[in-house]
């Protein structure tokens, strides 16, 4: 690397190591939700894709509604976009779950083929309803562009952006988990069900809320993308294999887990894609989890009194 | 070319008006019974005194119905003016639309069952490489007939294949040619989507610029097909500081990619990006703000201002709605019936044989490209045009070469 | 002691469904469709090579693979490597720069035959890998895996990411496996051109035959101690085990086992179809073999047939009327049949003929016999009917 100046290569190392945090945030957003539906619950939910496509079409329709009725709103809709895509993938994850999921708790593998029957049937009504062609939302200008803390240094707004609303989501859910009163009743749920209904949580609310929990943060997770990518039917089976790998590897019992798992993958990622060309980058990182997860199938934080 | 068949290529607008007139002129010079079925169909294909069936073959669903769909839809614009014009030989043309749902065993299957259970005159359709090639032994086979609309690899020349869109080194040398010189760039960053079109592509190119450019290819990647995560290819392109970017990504990826290049700094005001495959209908997706001052190359534009393409764009907008827009390939996919109709009257009969061997040479005036002739290897000639886009998803025509001989296996370039 | 009849037949009842497959492929079928849809059919066929590997492992081992389509690809790809090295002879090839290599090597600047294809010269070699190759993966992934207990759903999503790398990697290295568009054009076997009408019959019945053969292979197989301790496994896995059998060799060579069928079904769907490429290799295939399963009945190795042949013909016929809906009813079919018919046709099929047989026996007021349980629905079909809702 003779040819580069010592601050050209500091620069590129800052950006480099800034790709990696937004690559991190990026998995980490996608896993989270799937981090409390199949690491609390069991649920094997193949559609997750499918609810992060939903909260990025509603965050098009909003900036559409946005567009053609009060383009004054333009500049802040964006924000109020991410709560519509909260609440509608979380919707739909209640109805999801009182019409399909709860019929097949004790039987994971059978969630996991009708989930993906259900993965199927929403691309096609994404395709019915908003066509074939990807979409884009019109984002607010100051989404857009770079800033520049030297000559040579670019740091995407929006990469900044994910990783702040990642940050937020992640203490949010923490919170939530930790600190609250619902979430209490959560991790009871699933260390115990039937003590705990017999202390008398409802398990059946409890379970239903979970799911919509995790599918309202896969909405997030699919607003937040609209900044990084576009919109197609099937956008969300692009995600689902990477998504799935990050809880799997970081071990389905905590939240830590999956963070790290998400930091580690999207480091190697980041660092493998810089050294080796295109694809055969991504295959090398795949090789690694699977080798990893080969010497540790329970992934890197494994809850041992699990049975 | 008789006169009346040199009306019947006059620009569309003017047709449009005048369909019930010309009708009747066409009618008067191609009436069916002149052309008896037993004397123009001698091998069993679908036509019947009033009609003629055609196969129509593309994705309507899975992950290529995004690009394909403009095609249907350009094939069914001129398969509906020629009927409303009289139809070929004085039959209607009926279309059995298959869908190869991004699936090439399936596009295998359709074709196989269009050929053999349809018995059709002809079959315009494909778009992917990998699905134009499951059918083609179908095709050969069977000695059916395909129209294939989209700019494509090259490395093949098939009689059972008409190729309407350009192979690659229509489209890339004389853009790259234009680059260099306009803009005085010696170096290159090659990126494309990891499949043969692009990695071809990028050999041709690579060949261009080291042995006539005299340039040099200072990196060269391939990424698979729906990649969205384009951070450290863009730090590496800021470390290598490429003259031009030279991009082939396709699909999905390639909204990721002009969005994170916008994000990270790299602009139309600061860097030369010239695309051989973003088109209107990609623009349409990624979104003009993130495209400005980039450029495109290929043979059409939408914004092509002549009487044939204003003609079209408008018809197309008619038909299938005011915010339609249309790319390369849809333009290509249009030609199909309007090439295949012209060989017909040339050899006054459907039989496949006898349509390929009166297509060398045919020649139409009223594409919305403009003139286009087609060569005996079965690709047409053809003009590179060269477009800067603009906020609106259009882009502003910059350049265009002179017409282009196609050459599907280019010397020095294997 | 059972006879060998018994266990390879499965007995009269088995004998029944063996007869009424056999009479449907070889008779009714070739009989009433013309060579187009005749061929399909074999197409489908080849399917159900994954299919009966998928009951064998699924369905009576407890583990599900969502990786199969790996395994059919590779079989696949070790017979197109064959037929592709047939039909690049030097003459046919002469207009390319290196003539006598496989016309994507040479499209990718390759100028000689990469070592790892010499071999696939032989036919006696491809044949053998098309069985081997398969099975060596999944023995070391078998192994890897099942050594250290990994199951369930861990398991499912791990095959998944190894049909992801897999198709990845032929995707990525396209001078050395065609890239996207897979190897094609393929023509002739040993001389015979493979895509005339007499070809297609003559490979149409050898496929027919073949899966008929490795379905009373199977039963054979199935109705020893093998079927035991595999139906033990899959209910209280740890009881096998405390009682000293090796459940992880059991799983290993089970999924082996149905890599190498996998690997049969991609190499008779090369022959039919003329080409093979990385999209019959990815994840979508893959989930889709197990919902042929599924809809057969993943415990019947004479369901997986049906569920290949029916979901297929359902799929074409349907896409040919109305693309549109085809993904609503995959995707209802899959739902439905997950909460609704967890045995799937076999099991629908059983339950119907369970019941007219209790019908028949109180119409006789002779006391109900319970139903014969025959060898390719295990006994555990009745607790497995009544967890459902």
């Amino acid at each position: 690397m003779g040819q580069y100046t010592a601050s050209e290569l500091w620069s590129i190392t800052a950006m480099q190591s800034f790709a990696g945090f937004s690559l991190f945030s990026v998995l980490l957003l996608m896993a989270l939700g799937l981090a409390i539906i199949f690491g609390q619950m069991g649920v094997v939910n193949l559609a997750h894709g499918e609810f992060m496509a939903l909260g990025a079409y509603t965050v098009y329709l909003c900036s559409q509604l946005a567009h053609n009725y009060a383009p004054a709103l333009i500049p802040v809709y964006f924000l109020f976009a991410i709560v519509a895509a909260f609440l509608a993938s979380a919707i739909a994850g209640l109805f999801v779950e009182w019409s399909l999921i709860r019929f097949l708790y004790k039987r994971p593998l059978d969630t996991l083929l009708a989930t993906w029957g259900l993965s199927l049937i929403m691309q096609q009504l994404f395709r019915t309803i908003f066509g074939a062609r990807e979409v884009t939302p019109t984002l607010p200008d100051w989404l857009m562009g770079s800033f520049k803390p030297s000559e040579s240094i670019d740091i995407p707004i929006n990469g900044v952006f994910v990783m702040a609303l990642t940050l937020a989501l992640t203490g949010g859910v923490w919170l939530f988990m930790y600190r609250s009163r619902l979430g209490l009743r959560m991790r009871a749920t699933v260390q115990n069900r039937n003590m705990s209904g017999a202390v008398g949580i409802n398990t059946r609310w409890v379970d239903r809320l979970t799911f919509a929990l995790g599918c309202g943060i896969a909405g997030v997770a699919g607003a937040a993308f609209t900044t990084i990518g576009s919109t197609g039917p099937d956008s969300g089976s692009r995600y689902i294999v990477d998504t799935f790998l990050v809880v799997v590897f970081g071990g389905t019992a905590s939240l830590l887990g999956t963070i790290a798992s998400a930091f580690g993958i999207a480091q190697a990622q980041s660092i493998f894609e810089f050294f080796l060309e295109g694809t055969m980058g991504k295959v090398a990182v795949l090789m690694t989890i699977v080798v990893i997860l080969m010497i540790r199938p329970k992934g890197l934080f494994a809850n041992k009194v699990r049975s | 070319m008789t006169t009346s068949q040199q009306k019947m290529f006059a620009p569309l607008h003017t047709l449009r008006r005048a369909i019930p007139g010309l009708m009747l002129a066409t009618s008067l010079s191609l009436q069916a019974a002149d052309y008896p079925t037993a004397s123009v169909n001698t091998t069993g294909l679908s036509i019947t005194e009033t009609t003629v069936t055609v196969g129509q073959l593309h994705s309507a669903t899975g992950t290529m119905a995004i690009s394909e769909t403009g095609s249907i839809q350009a094939e069914q614009l001129a398969i509906d003016q020629i009927n409303a014009m009289g139809g070929v030989l004085g039959r209607q043309i009926k279309v059995i639309p298959e869908d190869g749902a991004s699936d090439w065993p399936t596009f295998a299957e359709k074709a196989k069952k269009l050929l053999v259970n349809d018995k059709v005159a002809t079959v315009f359709g494909c778009w992917t490489s990998a699905s134009r090639k499951a059918v083609l032994p179908v095709f050969e086979k069977e000695n059916g007939l395909l129209y294939y609309p989209t700019f494509y690899e090259g490395l093949e020349q098939s009689k059972n294949v008409i190729y309407t869109g350009q192979e690659a080194t229509q489209q890339i040398l004389a853009g790259l040619d234009w680059i260099a010189k306009e803009k005085s760039a010696k170096t290159f960053y090659l990126i494309g989507s990891d499949y043969i079109w692009p990695r071809t592509s990028a050999k041709i190119a690579r060949k261009h610029i080291e042995n006539k450019l005299g340039g040099k290819v200072v990196g060269e990647e391939f990424y698979a097909l729906g990649h969205t995560q384009f951070g450290s290819l863009i730090n590496k392109i800021k470390l290598k500081k490429p003259d031009v970017i030279y991009a082939i990504i396709v699909g999905g990826s390639n909204v990721s990619f002009y969005k994170q290049l916008k994000a990270a700094g790299i602009t139309g005001e600061n860097t030369t990006l010239i695309t051989i495959s973003v088109t209107e209908d990609e623009a349409l997706g990624i979104g003009g703000e993130n495209l400005v001052g980039f450029y495109s190359a290929m043979k059409y534009f939408q914004s092509l201002d002549n009487a044939n393409n204003l003609a079209f764009v408008k018809a197309f907008k008619a038909k299938y709605g005011e915010k339609s827009v249309i790319g390369d390939v849809t333009q290509a996919g249009y030609l199909g019936p309007w090439l295949w109709k012209a060989a017909v009257e040339k050899a006054g009969s459907f039989d496949v044989d006898k349509v390929t061997a009166a297509s060398p040479g045919l020649e139409l005036t009223t594409a919305p490209e403009g003139y286009v002739k087609l060569h005996p290897n079965h690709h047409l000639w053809s003009k590179l045009r060269i477009g800067q886009w603009k906020t609106d998803g259009q882009v502003k025509v910059l350049y265009e070469s002179a017409l282009i001989e196609p050459d599907p296996f280019p010397k020095g370039y294997q | 002691m059972k006879t060998l009849f018994d266990r390879v037949f499965g007995g009269k009842h088995g004998l029944t469904s063996l007869a009424v497959l056999a009479l449907i492929l070889l008779a009714i079928l070739p009989l009433s469709l013309d060579i187009f849809r005749l061929n399909l059919v074999g197409k489908y066929l080849t399917y159900a090579f994954v299919g009966v590997g998928l009951v064998l492992l699924w369905g009576k081992a407890g583990v599900l693979s969502l990786g199969q389509g790996v395994f059919f690809g590779l079989g696949g790809y070790c017979m197109a490597m064959f037929l592709k090295l047939e039909a690049s002879d030097p003459i046919s090839t002469k207009i390319q720069s290196t003539p006598g290599i496989p016309d994507f090597m040479d499209w990718n600047q390759l100028k000689a035959l990469p070592a790892f294809w010499e071999p696939f010269h032989s036919f006696p070699f491809a044949s053998a890998a098309v069985l081997v190759v398969p099975a060596l993966l999944a023995f070391v992934i078998g192994l890897a895996m099942f050594k250290r207990r990994v199951g369930g759903v861990y398991f499912a999503v791990i095959t998944q990411a190894v049909a992801l790398i897999v198709s990845l990697a032929i995707d990525g290295n396209q001078g050395y496996t065609g890239g996207r568009n897979g190897i094609t054009d393929l023509r002739t076997l040993l001389g015979h051109d493979i895509r005339s009408q007499q070809a297609q019959y003559v490979l149409y019945f050898t496929t027919c035959v073949l899966l008929i053969g490795v379905i009373l292979l199977l039963q054979w197989m199935l109705s020893g101690k093998m079927g035991k301790i595999l139906l033990a496994m899959r209910d209280r896995e740890d009881r096998v085990r405390f009682s000293g059998y090796d459940v992880s060799a059991y799983k290993v060579f089970i999924f082996s086992l149905a890599a190498a069928l996998s690997g049969i079904g991609g190499a008779l769907f090369v022959l039919q179809v003329g080409f093979i490429s990385p999209s019959l290799v990815g994840i979508v295939p893959s989930i889709e073999m197990v919902i042929f399963t599924a809809v057969g009945g993943k415990l019947s190795l004479y369901g997986a047939v049906y569920g290949a042949l029916l979901v297929n013909t359902g799929k074409s016929l349907f896409s040919e009327n109305f693309p549109q809906l085809w993904l609503f009813m995959m995707g209802g079919l899959f739902i439905a049949v997950v909460v609704l018919f967890p045995n799937g046709v076999a099991g629908i099929w059983q339950n119907l003929t369970d019941k007219t047989s209790r019908w028949f026996a109180a119409r006789r007021k002779a006391p109900a016999t319970a139903p014969a349980v025959e060898v390719n629905v295990p006994v555990s079909l009745e607790t497995e009917t009544s967890k459902t809702p």
